[in-house]
């Protein structure tokens, strides 16, 4: 099949999602840039022009909340911030209103609002931005958040949520821009709340966020070498979750482990736990374990970087925790993570 | 209303001299007295939730808005039904003045599922898009970007509807209203922002709040008109909006609206609350003398175009339509259960 990279497919999607539904529009600092958010939206802005795919002021909020009054009055905007960590500056826009207007209407009204935001990492980024902040809106009733990692789930996802009714944030992580994968032509769409085993395995079900993935599969060669065979489970929408996918695989290898982008604390992969602990009391063969960002702000250096970052050697040694496994000396030569893919600058 | 019987007392009463009021140059009397029923209907809507709430059955909060009438209907009698507005947590008079069905908004304040967000929004959120009344946000200045994106839809959509925020002197203090000016002028869109000051943010008042009193002054900064208008003058509101609407619908942008008024009773709650010690009575005295509905009527009267015998069948014909709304709501099942999960997600 034809090959995309990641960012391609979110062009492509954008474009197919324009061209299919004359509602759709595209607004955001920078979306009609030579540059275009990475390459993600200038496409767009070059096939359909600046009155549907426009650039705008640095009003988070305002827009945010332009987005909504667009959304309620059948318009579907597509908002697009390059990082992540500008959504706090419109919170009261989606936790009040994208998120709240349908039900406090008693479904008079919807919001059909895509927000696009992405999340950095590395070269230097620090604190405010790198974050991952897919919890914070995960946990808010009536907005759907989608984390796609291969190319085929950024178009397919991203088609889904341009055609939703209701709110949808993207979170795309930098490092995926440019991976490849097999992207088919025509539209497609995938749907919210399916997860995808991305490998079978029979001795430990690892749950891996986004790039986290990537990482997993990478930990999963690993420990296939010493004949552990991990499966890999991509949930690709936090909200609404696949949870029985990521049950009943755990229920059948007896062990879990967790890996998230995020924080540890109160994150995806406490909720992730929980809903296993709830449902495999007695079916679980060990604890479940989380790999996940220590609870501290995001550090400038790339000495603290690579210290901050877990990667597929935190994963190999969550799995053999599960497993009782004594770690050997395969892991050594695993990166902390897969830092030297990612050359920047941004 | 019966206009047979108002036709007929006009006849018995001895021709008194009709006095021609400048101020209502221009308007049609079908408007002035839509006008006086609008603030009349608002009025009694508000007393009859203040006399009904200590039966503890209306279990929400309500920002009543007696005192500011004029503000809404001055307002939304410039608009057209398919003109949109949003509004804030005190927002009954923007509903009924928009032209929100009064059962509706009743059943929604007694949490039924006839109301008009099926019991889940409660006082706060009233919505009737039918008429073009969106809903409202209780965070300060929260739906005033919303104006904004309904006004760019309508824009983007080549329609000539004009959208209309109304919020209140605190939302100045926000920032996203700034933003949302700014963004509205840099895009011409035909948006009203209308801000009703009403001097007090909950009991906080504006002079500690703000350097400036005059609200619509801030409109200049973002490149947009402001304007200040006697917010307890109805006529006063209608042309400023009327003006402000003619040149959104025109393509030559958004104007910003100061109306200037007081709300009478305490900020949220059925009651008076002077003895809180934040406002004056000789304060509240000099605003109650100027309340906006008794005016226009007192002016309609003096010109001639609404006799007593007509506005008492009006204000009859209002009360009928409140023990109707009141009688339908407190006969309204409560949502079922199931109601719970639905709209969401």
């Amino acid at each position: 099949m034809r090959q995309l990279k990641y960012r391609e497919a979110i062009d492509e999607a954008t474009r197919q999602a324009m061209a299919k539904d004359e509602r759709v529009f595209v607004m955001g600092v920078g979306v009609d840039d030579p540059k275009g958010i990475f390459g993600t939206t200038r496409g767009a802005f070059e096939q359909f022009g600046g009155s549907r795919v426009f650039d705008t002021p640095l009003s988070e909020a305002a827009l945010t909340g332009m987005g909504v009054g667009a959304a309620m009055r059948g318009f579907h905007p597509l908002l697009v911030h390059a990082r992540n960590d500008f959504l706090l500056l419109t919170m009261d826009q989606i936790v009040n209103n994208a998120a709240k207007w349908r039900y406090m209407s008693g479904g008079k009204l919807k919001v059909p609002l895509t927000i696009r935001a992405i999340i950095g990492r590395g070269w230097g980024q620090a604190a405010q931005h790198s974050q991952s902040l897919q919890a914070m809106f995960a946990h808010v009733p009536g907005l759907a958040v989608i984390m796609p990692t291969s190319p085929a789930d950024a178009k397919g996802l991203l088609m889904t949520a341009l055609s939703s009714d209701s709110p949808v944030i993207c979170l795309e992580h930098r490092w995926l821009y440019d991976k490849s994968g097999p992207v088919p032509e025509d539209p497609y769409y995938t749907p919210l709340g399916v997860g995808a085993v991305v490998r079978p395995g029979r001795d430990v079900t690892i749950v891996a966020v986004s790039h986290m993935v990537l990482e997993a599969l990478q930990a999963a060669e690993t420990l296939a070498a010493e004949g552990i065979e991990a499966e890999v489970i991509d949930p690709r929408t936090l909200r609404p979750l696949d949870s029985a996918l990521i049950c009943r695989s755990a229920a059948r290898t007896g062990r879990l482990v967790i890996a998230d982008t995020g924080w540890r604390s109160y994150g995806v992969s406490a909720e992730i736990a929980a809903r296993a602990a709830e449902e495999l009391w007695g079916v679980l063969k060990a604890p479940i374990r989380r790999v996940a960002l220590p609870d501290v702000p995001t550090p400038g250096s790339s000495a603290l970087e690579s210290a901050y970052y877990p990667g597929p050697r935190e994963i190999v040694a969550a799995v053999k925790q599960c497993l009782e496994a004594p770690a050997t000396s395969t892991t050594d030569g695993l990166a902390p993570s897969n830092r030297k893919e990612f050359e920047g600058p941004f | 209303m019966s206009r047979a019987t108002t036709k007929r007392s006009a006849r018995r009463r001895p021709a008194a001299p009709r006095k021609r009021d400048a101020g209502f140059r221009g308007l049609g009397p079908a408007l002035l007295v839509d006008l006086y029923v609008t603030m009349r209907r608002i009025r009694r809507v508000e007393e009859t939730i203040a006399a009904l709430y200590p039966e503890q059955e209306i279990r929400c909060p309500t920002h009543l808005s007696i005192g500011q009438e004029a503000g809404a209907s001055g307002v939304c009698l410039a608009l057209r039904t398919t003109d949109t507005a949003v509004s804030t947590h005190r927002c009954h008079a923007h509903y009924i003045a928009k032209g929100g069905d009064l059962r509706s908004m009743f059943a929604e304040l007694y949490g039924r599922v006839t109301g008009c967000c099926g019991g889940k929004g409660g006082s706060m959120h009233l919505t009737a898009p039918e008429v073009g009344m969106l809903g409202a946000s209780a965070i300060v200045a929260g739906s005033v970007p919303l104006a904004v994106g309904t006004a760019l839809a309508a824009k983007m959509a080549s329609t000539d509807e004009v959208a209309v925020a109304f919020f209140g002197d605190a939302a100045m203090e926000q920032g996203v209203t700034h933003e949302s000016l700014a963004l509205a002028a840099l895009r011409r869109l035909p948006v009203l922002f209308v801000c009703e000051n009403n001097l007090y943010a909950t009991n906080t008042p504006l002079r500690i709040r703000q350097a400036g009193s005059d609200l619509a002054q801030r409109a200049a900064g973002h490149w947009l008109p402001g304007i200040t208008v006697d917010g307890n003058d109805v006529i006063a509101v209608y042309r400023a909006a009327k003006a402000a609407v003619d040149r959104a619908r025109r393509g030559d942008g958004p104007t910003l609206i100061e109306v200037k008024t007081y709300r009478f009773r305490e900020h949220v709650g059925p009651n008076y609350d002077i003895e809180l010690g934040y406002r004056t009575q000789a304060e509240l005295d000099r605003w109650m003398a100027r309340e906006p509905m008794g005016a226009l009527a007192r002016r309609l009267e003096r010109a001639r175009m609404l006799e007593p015998a007509r506005r008492a069948a009006l204000d009859a014909q209002v009360e009928a339509e409140i023990t109707d709304a009141v009688a339908f709501a407190k006969s309204s099942p409560f949502p079922e259960q199931a109601a719970l999960y639905a709209d969401v997600e």
